[in-house]
């Protein structure tokens, strides 16, 4: 049933919107589709109209590795009366985060986008209040890039010899 | 409190707002959250929420973390209900291996699940009532949650923050202390849940205060992306439990109760009626264990469960094993799952991206009261203060779920 959503929805995206639709893989029982980020509100709009009208969640992600295309923004949409799910994937390139908001069609993605903020630095044009959420305004790095280690590397009270850390 | 005369002829454009700092230390309010409130008068015409006070980053933590070391920090999100938070991972990262799980585990993984989402209704309900000024509710019906409590103690040994379960099964057993224990409860909880229904559902002070305080459309809920308690009393019928059912639920028969407005009654109630339906679903739940050999407690991975200690120390494979899980060195496949449980506030979602290490390469908690609290500034606007107040414990705003 789920490799039929699958080919079904890529079949469907393929038809409207051609080479937007970067990769199309299921992932487990999800259809995961890689799409350009330009189109992220076409396509959005799009699936809505088809009956995708819950925005599950969404989230960030950093591939330090993909040059081009590092920081990527995680979209899992759900079509509750037809009880299906997909996922929406789109990358960006850590010297231009910038994505199109999804708040003029879901008001739920607001915090959701806000949180992305916070943690990766994709700023979301477009977005009516775009300030870290969870973490303190006068921090100047976002903390869940791979390039930040967990703990403050200065610091200087414990002896790290004793904890293989 | 449904509508407010105003009885000034002072026009709207020339009042001046006055700013109120519902501040994050709050004896009224259930955690540590800001609001600054623009009043007009007793009227709430603005609000803006600050969260962030609590926040622990868990998902950053995760990624340095072993998959059986995880488990500990979801206990910490909704804490009032932390056996469901930690069911969901585990069953995650099962989802992420293929792992099968005996029948009789995923039976009594349901009766942990109901027994917390009992215990998390009974604060929220009781709470409504607090927050009322009918304390005496709160104090009675606390007697179950205690009894709760005692179970989840004489199973893994913590009270709150239980780190229940492991990725496979349970840690041992359940003793047969355990099974008086829930019986005995199912004997009492039921008197003592009407006790508390006959003091306030039907109560007319009650109904009054509540009825029409913090409404919300089913639309505009959809459209936050609302999900549990406060999704159904707003009149959407959206269960994860039936719509995804995991851990066997599909087995279970039980009733999704829903509301109509919205607002503080309808939520009341549906979550009063969840607590009737976790009752009747742990009692199916028993009959179903006792149909099972009794002594399986956890599924077959190897990898992840550690091995009898009798094994460990005659056996190659289960020293290897046991060596390897407390090192946190385990094996996964690479890829990317997402599982969702039906928590106390609503869909409980894991997104985990694993590329083959020993720890997550992303874990994202897809907190149902982060994502519902952001409509909090919309329902309580043109409400007066207390409503405000009352509409926040009514949501069941969780501040360790908020932040994460």
């Amino acid at each position: 049933m789920e490799n039929t959503l699958l080919t079904t929805l890529t079949e469907k995206l393929k038809a409207k919107f051609g080479a937007d639709l970067i990769n199309a893989e299921q992932q487990y029982d999800f259809p995961v589709f890689t799409i350009r980020k330009d189109k992220i509100i076409d396509i959005v709009k799009s699936l809505q109209e088809d009956g995708f009208n819950f925005l599950t969640d969404l989230t960030g992600i950093h591939y330090p590795d993909n040059k081009g295309q590092e920081l990527g923004v995680i979209y899992h949409l759900h079509d509750m009366p037809k009880n299906t799910r997909i996922r929406l994937k789109i990358f960006t390139s850590i010297n231009d985060p910038s994505v199109p908001t999804l708040t003029g069609l879901f008001p739920g993605a607001n915090w959701m986008e806000r949180e992305t903020f916070d943690f990766f630095g994709i700023k979301f044009t477009g977005h009516p209040n775009l300030k870290r959420i969870l973490n303190m305004d006068e921090m100047n790095y976002h903390p869940m890039r791979k390039e930040y280690p967990l703990e403050d590397a200065k610091r200087d009270d414990k002896d790290n010899s004793m904890f293989g850390r | 409190m449904s509508e407010v005369k105003d009885k000034t002829n002072i026009n709207a454009e020339e009042k001046v707002l006055s700013t109120l700092n519902l501040g994050p230390t709050h004896p009224a309010t259930h955690g540590i959250f800001q609001n600054v409130l623009k009043m007009d008068g007793d009227i709430i015409r603005g609000a803006e929420s600050t969260i962030g006070y609590i926040h622990r980053a868990f998902e950053k933590i995760a990624e340095r973390r072993p998959y059986n070391q995880i488990t500990p920090l979801t206990d910490r999100m909704n804490y009032c209900s932390s056996p469901i938070n930690n069911m969901g991972w585990e069953m995650t990262v099962e989802k992420l291996i293929n792992a099968e799980i005996p029948k009789r585990v995923q039976y009594m993984r349901v009766i942990i699940m109901e027994l917390s989402r009992i215990a998390d209704h009974i604060i929220c309900n009781s709470v409504i009532g607090v927050d009322t000024g009918a304390m005496t509710g709160f104090l009675y019906v606390f007697q179950y949650r205690e009894k709760i409590y005692e179970i989840f103690e004489e199973i893994c040994g913590a009270r709150l923050t239980t780190n229940i379960g492991r990725i496979g099964g349970f840690e041992r057993n359940w003793s047969p202390v355990v099974w008086a224990k829930i019986d005995a409860l199912l004997e009492e909880l039921p008197k003592g849940l009407k006790e508390f229904e006959n003091l306030l559902m039907r109560n007319r002070i009650f109904i009054d205060r509540v009825s029409g305080c913090g409404p919300i459309t089913a639309e505009r809920a959809l459209a936050y992306s609302f999900t549990g308690p406060n999704l159904r009393a707003a009149g959407v019928d959206y269960d994860v439990r039936v719509a995804k059912p995991y851990s066997s639920y599909e087995e279970f028969t039980f009733n999704i109760p829903v509301g109509s407005t919205g607002d503080t009654y309808d939520r009341f109630m549906v979550r009063e009626q969840e607590m009737w339906e976790s009752i009747s679903i742990i009692k199916q739940a028993l009959e179903k264990v006792k149909k099972e050999p009794a002594d399986i407690f956890h599924g077959n991975v190897p990898e992840f469960y550690l091995p009898d200690k009798q094994e460990v120390y005659n056996n190659m494979e289960a020293l290897i094993y046991h060596f390897k899980i407390v090192m946190g060195e385990m094996d996964v496949p690479a890829g990317e799952v997402y599982h969702a449980v039906e928590g106390g506030n609503g869909e409980l979602g894991f997104y985990l991206v694993s590329d083959g290490g020993r720890s997550p390469y992303r874990l994202h908690f897809r907190r149902p009261c982060f994502i519902y609290y952001q409509a909090y500034t919309e329902m309580i606007k043109g409400g007066m203060l207390s409503d405000a107040i009352l509409t926040m414990s009514s949501m069941n705003v969780i501040a360790g779920e908020l932040d994460a």
